[in-house]
């Protein structure tokens, strides 16, 4: 199944945004192998060159790193990983509260639906 | 990373008419390249000059330095825009007939593929549909080994299950050395396995940029961008 991508942001970056995602949820365990650039190419439907690009990104924020002959892997950084799914988090949480005050709600009706909602789904 | 293909002040006329004008090209190594142009932009021309089919008026092209003829067309694997088979051949007769034919054929690659498609070998051609005629021209041409493959409109027939599975063909099949120059109105089909694109109108090359570039700086699509420019 090819991946769902935006067309009008760089695939490149969607690319890294996706692989980031799938190593804060867990899909990639740290330390694990990632799969070779032709394989995901071929899984994302997008141009290897592309693919490897992102890779090199990876590479450069030190979230993955490769071994000459055996591939890439994972980063066994756990903080680092912590730090990015928090950040993650942050950076969401903005999103979402940017769109609550557009649609005119103050922070304490926020808060009190944010808590209502929570319990609701718990039960 | 080298260079395969080369136009140099390339023009081609049809009488005073001109097709083609003062193209400059040069086409690397490794890369999966869009040709996008509406239509009567001078696509066609210029892919029939690479592939040694059209004389250019005036202007130079070369294949690894060679200029175009019987050595190149070894190197290169040609799609046309129409059929040149005979429709009462069967399938594997052509794929004999290719295999004899070119050097680097890869008759295993072509059946495995077939398969794939559910398409029987022992079908002759013209029992076949519009689009099922298409998958097996491209099939043929894909099995080549080849340097550079130029694809003249290579997915407009087949439905999108069989598109999706022809780019997954592209992406895994061909070599990282080798690469592919595809003209195409489908852009958004195929943008995510460019490279690069080149918007050509009137004959002449408006742009050459990748994919990542275009939508990095317009903050669209390629496709998007591509009904932006030719905007009728």
């Amino acid at each position: 199944m090819p991946w769902n991508l935006d067309s009008d942001r760089p695939i490149f970056l969607q690319i890294v945004e996706r692989i980031q995602m799938d190593i804060i949820a867990g899909k990639y365990t740290p330390g694990d192998k990632l799969p070779s650039v032709r394989d995901l190419a071929a899984e994302a439907a997008v141009n290897p060159n592309t693919m490897q690009k992102a890779f090199q990104e990876l590479e450069r924020t030190g979230l993955v790193h490769s071994q000459r002959t055996s591939g890439r892997f994972i980063t066994e950084d756990t903080t680092m990983i912590e730090e990015l799914k928090t950040s993650f988090a942050n950076e969401k949480i903005h999103e979402f509260l940017t769109l609550m005050q557009q649609l005119g709600f103050e922070n304490e009706q926020i808060l009190d639906m944010m808590n209502r909602n929570m319990k609701e789904e718990q039960a | 990373m080298s260079t395969l293909l080369e136009c140099k002040d390339l023009t081609k006329a049809y009488g005073k008419k001109p097709a083609v004008e003062h193209v400059n090209l040069c086409i690397e190594s490794g890369h999966i390249i869009g040709l996008l142009g509406p239509n009567g932009s001078g696509k066609t021309t210029l892919i029939k000059m690479m592939n040694g089919l059209l004389m250019p008026t005036s202007g130079e092209l070369y294949m690894r330095e060679a200029p175009i003829g019987v050595e190149s067309k070894k190197h290169i694997s040609y799609l046309p825009d129409h059929t040149y088979l005979n429709m009462n051949q069967r399938v594997n007769d052509i794929i004999r007939m290719f295999a004899d034919f070119y050097e680097d054929f890869d008759s295993l690659r072509a059946y495995d593929m077939l398969a794939k498609l559910q398409i029987n070998p022992e079908d002759r051609l013209k029992t076949m549909s519009k689009g099922t005629k298409e998958k097996v021209q491209l099939i043929l041409v894909m099995s080549r080994r080849a340097d550079l493959y130029i694809l003249d409109e290579p997915i407009a027939g087949v439905d999108p299950a069989a598109r999706d599975y022809i780019l997954d063909v592209i992406l895994s099949n061909y070599d990282p050395e080798a690469s592919i120059l595809i003209s195409t109105h489908l852009i958004a089909d195929i943008e995510n396995i460019l490279d690069e694109v080149i918007f050509i109108q009137n004959g002449q090359i408006r742009l050459v940029s990748s994919v990542d570039e275009i939508r990095q700086k317009e903050g669209k699509s390629v496709d998007a961008l591509f009904r932006e420019v030719f905007k009728c």
